[in-house]
């Protein structure tokens, strides 16, 4: 094992590397782009024994991906954002035909207004598409994730492509310390993939992707794709059970943070937590009861572990980095509904930030943990709140001056 | 154009691969094609498919193939083409695919998906040298949801979203030269209606590696209205009135492989118009003396300047 300095980007690329992927169905887009540059280099200097293809478009690529996967090889790709959109319908289509690829998403904020820097709507927008989603606040995650994610995938009982997503620029961009497994290692964890039913070749005629007719097959195949995904919660505890034997990294579908005593929590996914984890010190400091709840996977939806770790507590902030144009934060909703349906009521306060890679800064969190609580001692949930600032405000209309001006 | 095993129509295989009973329109031109291509290709092939028309011929759980199958999406069976072909050859090269098992890689695809959105993933697949099939079968329009205009319907069809006097005012899209733009090994236009130059443009393009395309006629009774036994008759007509040229382009050269008679000793290509459903408004009430004599002209002009 060996300790060493590497971008989420390069920690993903590792994760393919270290996973043996045989193919990678590519095409470039920001903050994406230095995982198949890294994966392009290995290749072609032959240290690693896999084929990268260029392809047109991201839409193209994940056909290749999940032909190739069918095909029976072990398939890694990622982009970003526009081109996650791009390749919707792609998504839809490989996990319908359930094959156990992975796919990296750096995510970045949605045109229009376009921009580079991160928040979730991209993933989100996919969130019902059948990929499985593991979401990384670490590099180290990055890296683990991806490991983690073709054993998920190409479980027997899953057998569903993962996605694995990680914040553009400040994950992306930022190097941390990560812990690279032995090659040796990681082949315990991840053996050779064996594609089973997955398969093109002469002499066993095989047709894939075939179109139904009627409700009623259309139905069946939908439900098993459901219940394999959900099925998959199991699937992943006993993977992440034998990745912590192995390597040490203890990896729950969710990560809980000071929980422990805690009468109020944040809910947040992805690297931003980071952010909230430093304002639960503070507030720890100043004599609140505090944690964070951050869930690593969002697909299955880890409904009983969040009302386990929600569902006591007197009222929690779930920070949304996306926006359900319309109604508010996604994962809000989620976890108000889980809450709901099992009888546990703590107060939900629904907040909206860091979209478009807009700091949280630490003031924030102590207002919305004061907001929560004022809200618990109500018994109300208040409405979705947007995170902006006074001073955020008064900048951007100075640019709307410029922009007006004659 | 080389000299392979089909001389004439017995040289033909006898025996079909595709199996009867599919859920096509009586009298498919396309359906006939794939029939026709497949016995020359031989069952160790992997079709995949691009939305259209023959998306429906593998319908859980029945195929007519004797082979593989794939469905993908309307504009993106190129590129599942270049996932299995890679796939292929990754698990050929690490051992893991005896060579012997390998496969023939062939994307289906109708004009919606070949003349619009799937024309640039196939400009990519011919970029990356793909070593794969490409049949468009071209029916002249979105047959699949009803014909409606596509880039590939022709000056003067009726279709479903052209009811118009002049019918669809635009003109075809030549398909061809786009591809033999990009200089792949080789380009062919075939139709069922002359099996023995289909199989030979088959065969000679097994010989080369890289992308081989195919642009085919498919007359569709249901979108041209005519009556379905006069498939061949259909595709004999294009062909005697010059407006589907029969031709392969391979090493830098297009050549002709059949040649309709000069002008003047050609049937005229109202022939051809007046036998279909969807070319009736040029020639009633009254007779679109302007638009069927354009339309010839361009034909005319087509040969004039050919060879």
């Amino acid at each position: 094992m060996t300790r060493t300095l590497l971008t989420g980007n390069a920690a993903a690329a590792w994760g393919a590397r270290l996973a043996e992927a045989d193919y990678v169905p590519a095409f470039p887009i920001t903050p994406q782009t230095e995982i198949i540059e890294l994966l392009a280099e290995w290749m072609q200097r032959g240290a690693m024994a896999g084929r990268i293809v260029m392809l047109e478009s991201e839409h193209s690529m994940l056909t290749a991906a999940g032909a190739a996967a069918a095909t029976g090889v072990r398939v890694f790709t990622a982009t970003s954002s526009q081109g996650l959109l791009y390749a919707m319908e792609m998504l839809y289509t490989v996990a319908g035909w359930r094959v156990p690829l992975v796919l990296v998403n750096v995510s970045r904020g949605l045109a229009a207004p376009i921009t580079l820097e991160p928040d979730h709507n991209d993933v989100l927008a996919v969130r019902d598409s059948g990929f499985l989603q593991f979401h990384c606040a670490t590099c180290q995650e990055a890296l683990d994730g991806v490991l983690l994610a073709y054993r998920l995938a190409e479980d027997a009982r899953v057998r569903l492509p993962v996605m694995v997503n990680m914040d553009g620029f400040y994950l992306s961009f930022t190097r941390e310390p990560v812990r690279l497994p032995e090659p040796e290692q990681v082949r315990r964890f991840l053996p050779p993939f064996d594609p089973e039913t997955l398969y093109f070749r002469a002499g066993a005629p095989r047709s894939q992707g075939v179109a139904v007719l009627g409700g009623a097959q259309y139905s069946y195949f939908r439900y098993e794709a459901h219940l394999a995904s959900l099925g998959a919660l199991r699937v992943f505890e006993e993977a992440a059970a034998e990745f912590a034997r192995l390597f040490g990294r203890s990896y729950a579908p969710l990560e809980t943070f000071h929980t422990a005593d805690a009468e109020f929590a944040f809910v947040m996914l992805g690297a931003f937590a980071t952010k909230a984890k430093q304002a639960v010190l503070r507030l720890r400091e100043a004599g609140w009861r505090i944690g964070l709840v951050r869930p690593r996977l969002l697909r299955p939806f880890p409904a009983q572990a969040l009302v386990e770790a929600l569902g006591g507590l007197r009222g929690i902030a779930v920070i949304d980095q996306n926006l359900s144009t319309g109604m508010g934060g996604v994962l809000c909703s989620e976890i108000g509904a889980a809450l709901l349906r099992a009888g546990a009521r703590p107060v939900v306060a629904g907040y909206v930030g860091g979209l478009g890679g807009r700091d949280i800064p630490v003031e924030e969190f102590f207002e919305m943990a004061r907001e929560t609580k004022a809200a618990a001692e109500a018994g109300r949930c208040p409405p979705t709140r947007l995170l902006y600032t006074e001073e955020e405000l008064r900048q951007t209309r100075a640019l709307q001056a410029i922009a007006m001006a004659e | 154009m080389s000299e392979t095993r089909f001389k004439a129509l017995k040289d033909l295989p006898a025996q079909h691969l595709l199996l009867p009973g599919t859920p096509m329109c009586p009298g498919c031109g396309g359906l006939e094609v794939v029939k026709q291509v497949y016995d020359v290709l031989g069952e160790n092939t992997v079709f995949v498919n691009a939305a259209g028309c023959l998306t429906l011929l593998a319908t859980y759980p029945f195929t007519p193939f004797r082979g593989s199958w794939i469905y993908t999406a309307m504009a993106s069976a190129p590129a599942g083409a270049q996932g299995i072909r890679d796939a292929l050859d990754i698990l050929i090269a690490k051992g893991r695919l005896p060579p012997a098992q390998n496969l023939d890689v062939v994307v289906l695809s109708g004009d919606g998906a070949a003349y619009g959105m799937g024309l640039g993933p196939t400009s990519a697949a011919i970029d990356r040298g793909l070593d794969f099939y490409y049949l468009c079968y071209d029916n002249e329009g979105y047959g699949n949801t009803g014909q409606q205009t596509s880039a590939a319907t022709p000056a003067g069809a009726r279709t479903a979203t052209d009811h118009g006097p002049v019918g669809f005012a635009g003109e075809k899209k030549d398909l061809f030269s786009i591809w033999v733009a990009h200089h792949p090994p080789y380009v062919a236009t075939i139709t069922s209606a002359d099996p023995v130059d289909l199989a030979r443009k088959v065969e000679t393009a097994r010989g080369h590696a890289g992308p081989k395309l195919f642009i085919a006629l498919a007359q569709c009774p249901t979108g041209w209205h005519y009556d379905p036994k006069d498939t061949v008759q259909m595709g004999r007509l294009a062909v005697a009135t010059g407006i589907w040229p029969l031709k392969a382009y391979a090493g830098g050269r297009v050549t002709h492989t059949r040649r309709p008679k000069p002008k003047g000793e050609r049937p005229p290509v109202e022939e051809y118009l007046r036998a279909q459903g969807r070319f009736d408004h040029l020639f009633s009430p009254t007779r679109n003396e302007e638009a069927l004599a354009r339309i010839q002209a361009r034909v005319d002009a087509y040969w004039d300047a050919a060879e």
